[in-house]
C-alpha cells in the first residue's frame, strides 16, 4: 500500500478501488513503520482504513488516529463520520465494549498522603472494587432494574446512592445517552449484566491512583484544577458483558442486513446497516443503551472508590470529583463544520476518545474555554498523560483524541517473557504499587508487552490534533 | 495437541484439532477456558445444555463459543468439558450439545483474562487430511 507523505505526522492513502474517501493516518515514521511490514503483524490496520474508506455515505476521510493497531473491522484508533441520510453504522466501529472509557476523579491529596498509605489504600481498593474474571458487583438486578439502567445511565446508579449530583455534569452526555432502548436488547445480554453492574473486568482495564508529575498548560491545568503532585484515580473500563452480547448479537443481525441493503462486506466485523434503515436504528439504540450501562457502570466504581479512600484520608465524598467521564468506543450523532457548512454526522470511534476542543457546547461549564480534557493511558509502570480538545482536532479528526499505548507484544509472548509475581515485585521496587486478581493476568499487562505511549502523545501533539496538559504517574494500580 | 492458543497482538488465537468437526469444536471450547482458568482444576459437576444455531461452520463455531460465555456469566459457571452434536449442511447448520463445569472458585481455578467476545476474525472451520481444524481470534 502507496502511503503519501503529508507532513511528518500526516500520511494519506489516497482512493483507490472501491475506497470513496482517502485514508488519513497520523502518525510518525516510528509508528508507522510496523504498519508498513507485510510480514508483521500490523499490517492490516492500513487494510482495515481501506475497506472503512468504502463504506457507503462516509464523510471527508477515513481516519488512523496516532495510536492505530488492527481491530476487528475498524482499526484501533479508527474515526469515521458518516451522512446520516446516506451511510451507515457499522458494528466494527463500536466494537465488543461499548462505550469503553475512562473516568478520572480528582482529589484534594497529595502524593506524599499516598506514600506513606500506599499498601493500604492499594488493600481498600483491592477489596472494594470487584475485578476480575467472575466478579459480581454489589448490586443485583432484574431485568426491570437492567432496562432502567440502559435507559438512565449515570444517572439510575446516583438514583442508588451511588455518587454525588455534581459527577452528572463531567459526564459526557451528562451520563445519560438519549435513544437508547431497553426493547433493542436482547434478553441474554440484560441476564449477563444481572450481576455485573459496578465491576471493573479483566484485561486492559484497570484502576489507578496517579500523581501529576508535570503539566504543560497552566491555563487547561487550572481549568481542570490539576496541580503537580495532586492525586487522581483512572478507571478503565466499558459496558461489561452487556455490551459484549450486543456486539455477539449484532454481528449475525447486522450481516444479514449488510446483504439486504448489498453493501459488501470486507470484513465479517464490518458488518453495517443504513442509519435509516429498522437494522441501523435498532442497533443504534442498543448500542446507545450499552453506552448507558458503561456510564453507571463507572458511576458505581466511582462511588466505590470514594468509599474506599474517603475514611482512610478523612475526606467529604465530594471531596474526590468527577474530573470527566469519556468512553473511547463510541458512535454518536454530532454537529461538525463540513467544508464550512454545520452539519449533523454520525461519528464513530473505536479506540478513540471525544476530545472536543474550545468552544464547544458539550464541554463542561468550566473546560468550555480551553477544551475537553482526555486521558491517554500508557502502563502499569509507565506515565500516562493529560491532553486536550483542539480547535484543529475539531477540523481534521472530528473532536477526537488518542486513547492508550496499545499493544507491542501478544500476551501469550508476555507470559512467556515476565512472571506476574516477579513483575509485581519489580514494579513495586520502583514504588508502583500493584494489586492483581490473576497473576498470570498482571504478567500479561507487562508494560514491555506496550508500545511507548511518549510516541503516540508526540504524534497526536504533533499534528495538532490534542494539546499536552499534564503528565501523571502511576502509584497504586489495581488490575482485574 | 488437541488444542493451540495462537497469538494475537492484542488477544488471543484459539484452534481446536480432532478426528471429527465435533471434537475439533470441543478442543476449541476447552481452548477458549484454557485462557480464563487452570482447566484440569475444573471439575465437571454441572450440566448446561446448549443449542446453537448459524448459516454456516464458522458462524456455528463463533456463535457456540459466544453462547459458552455467556452462559459463563448468566450461570456463574467455568467448563472444563463439552459434548456436542453438529447437524445440517448447506446454509443452516445447528448443534447441540452440554457444557461440563462448576461455579467458578478463584483460589482452585486460578482465574486469569475474561474473555468478552468470540470473533470472525481469523475464523475457519476446516478439514485437513484426517483431523478437522476449527479456529478463531477470541476479544480479551
Amino acid at each position: 500500500m502507496e502511503l503519501k507523505k503529508v507532513s511528518d505526522w500526516e500520511w494519506e492513502l489516497p482512493k483507490s478501488g472501491d475506497m470513496r474517501v482517502p485514508g488519513w493516518i497520523f502518525a510518525s515514521e516510528a509508528i508507522l513503520k510496523p504498519l508498513l511490514d507485510q510480514k508483521g503483524h500490523e499490517w492490516n490496520a492500513l487494510e482495515q482504513v481501506k475497506n472503512v474508506a468504502s463504506l457507503p455515505g462516509i464523510v471527508k476521510a477515513s481516519i488512523a488516529m496516532p495510536d492505530v493497531h488492527p481491530g476487528y473491522g475498524f482499526p484501533i484508533g479508527g474515526v469515521a463520520a458518516f451522512d446520516p441520510e446516506e451511510g451507515v453504522v457499522a458494528m466494527g466501529g463500536v466494537g465488543f465494549d461499548i462505550n469503553c472509557g475512562v473516568r478520572v476523579l480528582a482529589t484534594p491529596l497529595s502524593r506524599e498522603d499516598i506514600e506513606a498509605k500506599k499498601e493500604e489504600v492499594a488493600d481498600r481498593l483491592f477489596s472494594h472494587v470487584p475485578a476480575g474474571l467472575g466478579s459480581t458487583g454489589k448490586l443485583k438486578l432484574t431485568e426491570r432494574g437492567i432496562d432502567e439502567v440502559l435507559r438512565k445511565g449515570a444517572y439510575f446508579a446516583l438514583e442508588r446512592g451511588y455518587g454525588v449530583p455534581e459527577d452528572l455534569a463531567y459526564i459526557e452526555e451528562g451520563g445519560r445517552m438519549e435513544g437508547a432502548d431497553p426493547d433493542a436488547v436482547s434478553f441474554k445480554a440484560k441476564q449477563r449484566q444481572f450481576k455485573q453492574v459496578g465491576t471493573l473486568g479483566s484485561g486492559n482495564h484497570y484502576l489507578e491512583v496517579q500523581y501529576v508529575e508535570e503539566i504543560y498548560d497552566r491555563e487547561a491545568a487550572a481549568a481542570y484544577g490539576l496541580e503537580e503532585g495532586q492525586i487522581l484515580i483512572a478507571i478503565h473500563c466499558g459496558s461489561r458483558a452487556l455490551g459484549h452480547q450486543i456486539g455477539q448479537d449484532s454481528l449475525q443481525e447486522l450481516e444479514r442486513a449488510s446483504k439486504k441493503y448489498g453493501i459488501p462486506i470486507r470484513e465479517r466485523e464490518l458488518v453495517c446497516a443504513p442509519i435509516r434503515s429498522p437494522e441501523g436504528q435498532k442497533y443504534l439504540s442498543a448500542v446507545f443503551a450499552g453506552i448507558n450501562c458503561a456510564f453507571a457502570n463507572r458511576q458505581v466504581i466511582a462511588h466505590l472508590v470514594r468509599e474506599a479512600l474517603a475514611p482512610t484520608f478523612g475526606l467529604p465524598f465530594e471531596k474526590i470529583r468527577t474530573l470527566y467521564d469519556v468512553g473511547h468506543n463510541n458512535v454518536k450523532f454530532e454537529r461538525h463544520k463540513v467544508n464550512g457548512e454545520e452539519r449533523e454526522l454520525l461519528v464513530h470511534r473505536k479506540g478513540s476518545t471525544r476530545a472536543f476542543g474550545p468552544g464547544r457546547p458539550e464541554n463542561p461549564e468550566p473546560y468550555r474555554r480551553v477544551g475537553h480534557p482526555i486521558f491517554v493511558g500508557g502502563t502499569m509502570g509507565t506515565s500516562s498523560y493529560i491532553l486536550r480538545g483542539t480547535e484543529k482536532g475539531m477540523d481534521r479528526v472530528w473532536g477526537s483524541g488518542v486513547h492508550g499505548a496499545g499493544r507491542a507484544m501478544s500476551r501469550a509472548k508476555a507470559k512467556r517473557t515476565w512472571r506476574g509475581e516477579r513483575l509485581i515485585r519489580e514494579l513495586g521496587q520502583r514504588g508502583i504499587v500493584v494489586r492483581a486478581h490473576s497473576l498470570a493476568g498482571a504478567a500479561e499487562e507487562a508494560p514491555g508487552a506496550y508500545k511507548d505511549v511518549d510516541l503516540v502523545v508526540e504524534a497526536a501533539v504533533g499534528a495538532g490534533l490534542n494539546a499536552k496538559v499534564a503528565r501523571v504517574r502511576p502509584l497504586v494500580c489495581i488490575k482485574g | 495437541m488437541p488444542y493451540e492458543i495462537l497469538e494475537h497482538t492484542a488477544d488471543a488465537g484459539v484452534r481446536g484439532i480432532g478426528s471429527t468437526l465435533e471434537e475439533a469444536f470441543r478442543e476449541a471450547a476447552r481452548a477458549t477456558f484454557s485462557l480464563m482458568v487452570d482447566l484440569p482444576q475444573v471439575k465437571p459437576k454441572q450440566t448446561v445444555k446448549l443449542e446453537v444455531e448459524a448459516d454456516t461452520l464458522e458462524g456455528l463455531l463463533v456463535a457456540f463459543l459466544g453462547e459458552l460465555l455467556a452462559r459463563r456469566d448468566i450461570e456463574g459457571l467455568v467448563f472444563s468439558d463439552f459434548r456436542v452434536r453438529i447437524e445440517g449442511g448447506e446454509r443452516r447448520w445447528r448443534l447441540a450439545g452440554e457444557a461440563y463445569g462448576e461455579p467458578l472458585d478463584p483460589a482452585r481455578h486460578r482465574p486469569r483474562v475474561e474473555v468478552k467476545a468470540a470473533t470472525y476474525f481469523g475464523v475457519e472451520v476446516r478439514r485437513e487430511g484426517d483431523r478437522w481444524i476449527a479456529q478463531c481470534v477470541l476479544d480479551l
